[in-house]
């Protein structure tokens, strides 16, 4: 090992001819009845920077995780440099020059610079590590990448989240990747950081490595790809030169899909305004949440859009009292609220009639081993228990089947049965059905339809909707537009951890929700037009 | 809220990292470092004060003492931290132990020459942590009990092969690897105590300068990006366990010198004190983090600490109190100190 840098020598790539870096053709992947990937096309030169964009849930994810060797595709064919590819594992895929730097960097944190970006490549003799020819190793590649600076004994655990990306990207080159996967790689950057990627990506691409990126953020997207692709439910719906189209035509590609009668009837907001039930003002929870104000009435369904990670879901916990606010007020019925302690603890939050629905079943919303009448009842007890606490079993098994008729909750033979057994759809029915035992007053929901099938999503609507009829206030926090449009009274839209203010569904599309979202209606969002205390 | 486009602060970033690891960093490592030395320290010194024969708790007699009664925790204690280090456990030590010194016992006394009956011994050892292994890597079992499991059945085993019976072994030089005064007198401390020293070091050479060392360290931080990089990390397990179980089955050999006999009762519960030395000693049970100078450091903690209750005439249980109040005050502070940091 004495080559000065493991990276191969530049190569003048040729846009015109020569086999791709990278064609995709007809990949599909099928999870349960879901289709993730249904017909992917993708082809990419050696030097290209190509911009995957899509939706939440478009399919892009999987499409990298089918890459990088993660999940093994059902159908279709993968080229790389003309040859057939179709890795086992991750490291196959490695070994095959394709690097995935994920969303969220997969570093060991206890290890220097230097024994991250050679992790599985150390230069040794006998088995011993070679210091001083890990740390020229290094060096040289940071210098390639113009972070000379970067001193290869840092512990990787203390450096900034923009200097741990560096290193991510120097361990993808040390391994001498020929392809690069870069799944949004902006989302936990700052905007200094940004332009050092981008640096990074250019430097990269002029060595004649392909570049996928991935983003929302239509405008770096602009900035740093000369070609994309739309996915839209796991189809490439879309592709060619970014320069030739518009970020309406891009936006539009990414939405469309049409609104079919998924949505119950809800009658016409009335001239008489209910009382405001929840009031939220500069509610401050940092680092993702910085400014949000709103007010949620009566019978009211609040839609919040924004993309993974703006900050939705934060809001909606400070909220709850799972993480405590740096600052903001909180009136529920026009008392304000306590943000720390136990007094704004979840306890305290579901005494004073306040529901969350998490958007991870899975891992915050049931507990799957227990019984679906024990997950119903959870947060009320008190209703189906005597004196002493001991809990009326057959109260509960009651309670819990007149709840399961309810939300039409299927495959549930027995209210005993651990909630587990139940499908996706179905367990999401239980999960909202406990905010309705509990008689939550307001109903926070995180992503209540975030993969489950149609059916249940039709369900879980009207269950949604009943209960803001019956008077319940409702904050929905979707990434799907549509259903956004079908349900709610007023939106609002989150982006980078700001809440524009809310306006009538009527008075938005969804062209205008997603650009406010990825930043490209910036006048939406100035803090000011929504931040004064009327 | 404007900081996202201060340029000078994104400055102050970059230049933050030019130095190798800015001053309060090295402070905060030095002071981890230190903490168990500190520790040990404050023992010492504590029981110095109380005795009424401070001569007698620090004569070279009772260092030897001491040192001996830490072999068998020591040498544990450098195969759990490399298993601690990569994110693992191992609470089949107890188990190994009696399964090891039995199997010594008993090729002793049957004859065999004592070096072969030590090498099996080992061997033995090393046998199950292979199992653990396999456990662990073919049949997907957590290591808490996988191990919990196999310190079942190597206790079990133990006890089938010397019927349920202490096991008593000729006059060799096993039986004088733990004695106070060690022949030639020029060693100074038993022959044990200078194994444990040799392997002690030798370990941490290879935990902190070998390609192997790193990557368990690697396996411990973060198991997904060790296995994207290319590192089977089943096969690392592997030899992280067996060459545990080698080192756990020389513990055994120890004790068998201690007691002169094969007991397949003996060192019940003895792996929660290697765990507690290797974590006193500043290994983070989630992995990544540890040394085997720590957990040595450790080992010599509950060792003098048992030894000064001893000499102080208190009951066993104030040592068991004050050793599970030290372990909780070194996680504590330990969590104080990053948190601090943080």
């Amino acid at each position: 090992m004495s080559t000065p840098a493991p990276v191969p020598a530049p190569s003048a790539p040729d846009a015109t001819r020569g086999p791709y870096a990278l064609e995709i053709r007809g990949v599909e992947k099928r999870f349960g009845a879901t289709r993730a990937l249904d017909g992917v096309r993708l082809a990419v030169r050696p030097g290209e920077v190509h911009a995957l964009i899509g939706e939440n849930g478009a399919g892009k994810s999987t499409l990298m995780n089918v890459l990088a060797g993660a999940l093994r595709p059902d159908a279709g064919e993968v080229r790389v440099e003309g040859r057939p590819y179709a890795p086992a594992d991750p490291l196959e895929a490695r070994r095959a020059g394709i690097a995935l730097i994920h969303q969220e960097l997969s570093l060991c944190p206890h290890l220097t610079v230097a024994e991250n970006v050679l992790l599985g490549v150390e230069s040794a003799r006998w088995g011993k590590v070679d210091g001083p020819e890990s740390r020229r190793r290094t060096s040289a590649l940071l210098e390639l990448f113009g972070h000379p600076d970067l001193a290869p004994d840092r512990r990787v655990g203390d450096l900034p989240i923009a200097a741990q990306q560096v290193v991510e990207i120097c361990r993808a080159m040390s391994a001498d990747a020929r392809i690069v996967l870069m799944d949004e790689p902006t989302s936990s950057l700052q905007r200094d950081d940004v332009q050092r990627l981008f640096s990074l990506v250019r430097r990269l691409s002029a060595r004649g490595i392909a570049v996928i990126y991935i983003s929302h953020f239509l405008e770096e997207v602009r900035e740093i790809a000369e070609h994309y692709t739309v996915l839209r439910d796991g189809r490439s719906v879309d592709s060619g030169a970014l320069a030739g189209v518009t970020n309406d035509h891009l936006i539009a590609q990414m939405v469309g899909r049409p609104v079919r009668g998924l949505f119950p009837e809800r009658p016409a907001a009335e001239n008489t305004r209910p009382e405001v039930l929840l009031e939220v003002r500069g509610l401050v929870a940092p680092p993702a949440l910085r400014h949000a104000s709103f007010e949620l009435r009566r019978g009211e369904i609040l839609g919040i859009a924004g993309l993974m990670g703006s900050g939705r879901s934060e809001m909606v916990r400070a909220l709850f009292g799972l993480d405590a606010p740096a600052g903001g007020e909180v009136r529920l019925g026009g008392e304000v609220l306590a943000l720390q302690g136990t007094r704004g603890s979840p306890g305290a939050r579901v005494r004073q009639g306040v529901g969350y629905l998490s958007e991870d079943r899975k891992g915050e919303g049931l507990a799957l081993p227990m019984s679906i009448a024990d997950n119903l009842t959870l947060t009320r007890f008190s209703a189906t228990s005597r004196r002493g606490g001991w809990l009326d079993l057959r109260r509960q098994r009651r309670a819990a089947a007149a709840l399961i008729g309810a939300l039409g909750v299927r495959g549930a033979r027995t209210p005993d049965q651990p909630v587990g057994t139940l499908s996706g759809g179905n367990q999401q029915k239980v999960a909202i059905g406990r905010l309705l035992h509990q008689e939550a007053e307001v109903l926070l929901l995180d992503e209540p339809t975030r993969g489950i099938d149609i059916g249940s999503k039709v369900q879980v609507y009207e269950t949604i909707t009943g209960a803001a009829a019956a008077g319940k206030a409702v904050l929905l926090v979707s990434s799907y537009l549509p259903e956004l449009f079908g349900l709610c009274d007023r939106l609002a839209v989150m982006s980078r951890g700001r809440l524009s203010a809310a306006r009538p569904t009527a008075e938005w599309t969804p062209e205008r929700v997603l650009a406010v979202a990825i930043g490209t209606g910036s006048d939406e969002l100035d803090p000011e037009d929504h931040a004064d205390h009327a | 809220m404007q900081t996202t486009l201060d340029p000078e602060a994104a400055a102050a970033v970059s230049a933050d990292l030019t130095e190798p690891t800015p001053a309060p960093e090295r402070l905060r490592e030095w002071l981890s470092r230190l903490g168990p030395f500190v520790a040990l320290a404050l023992v010492v010194l504590t029981f110095t004060i109380l005795s009424d024969t401070p001569a007698r708790f620090l004569s070279p007699f009772n260092l030897r003492i001491v040192l001996s009664q830490t072999v068998i925790v020591a040498v544990g204690a450098v195969g759990m931290t490399a298993i601690i280090v990569s994110g693992g456990i191992d609470l089949s030590v107890g188990g190994i132990i009696a399964l090891s010194g039995v199997v010594t016992a008993l090729l002793l006394r049957s004859g065999l020459a004592p070096v072969t009956a030590v090498l099996a011994g080992i061997v033995a050892g090393g046998a199950v942590g292979l199992l653990n292994g396999l456990i662990v890597t073919r049949m997907k079992v957590v290591p808490f009990i996988a191990t919990l499991g196999t310190m079942e059945i190597a206790r079990g085993a133990a006890k089938w092969l010397a019927h349920e019976q202490t096991v008593n072994t000729p006059e060799t030089w096993v039986g004088s690897l733990l004695v106070t005064f060690p022949t030639p007198s020029w060693l100074i401390v038993s022959p044990g105590v200078w194994t444990a020293l040799g392997l002690a070091v030798l370990a941490a050479a290879v935990l902190r300068g070998t390609v192997f060392g790193r990557r368990i360290f690697a396996l411990g931080s973060n198991e997904a990006a060790a296995r994207a990089c290319g590192i089977d990390t089943d096969r690392l397990k592997l030899w992280i366990y067996g060459l545990s179980g080698l080192l756990f089955g020389l513990s055994g050999v120890f004790q068998l010198s201690r007691l002169r006999q094969g007991d397949p009762t003996v060192a019940v519960g003895i792996e929660l004190d290697i765990i507690a030395a290797v974590v006193i000693g500043g290994a983070s049970l989630f992995g990544g983090e540890g040394s085997i100078l720590g957990s040595i450091v450790g080992a010599l903690i509950m060792a003098f600490l048992r030894n000064g209750c001893q000499q102080m005439g208190w009951p066993n249980y104030v040592q068991e109190i004050m050793i599970g109040s030290i372990i909780v005050l070194a996680v504590a502070f330990d969590r104080w100190r990053t948190g601090r940091a943080a």
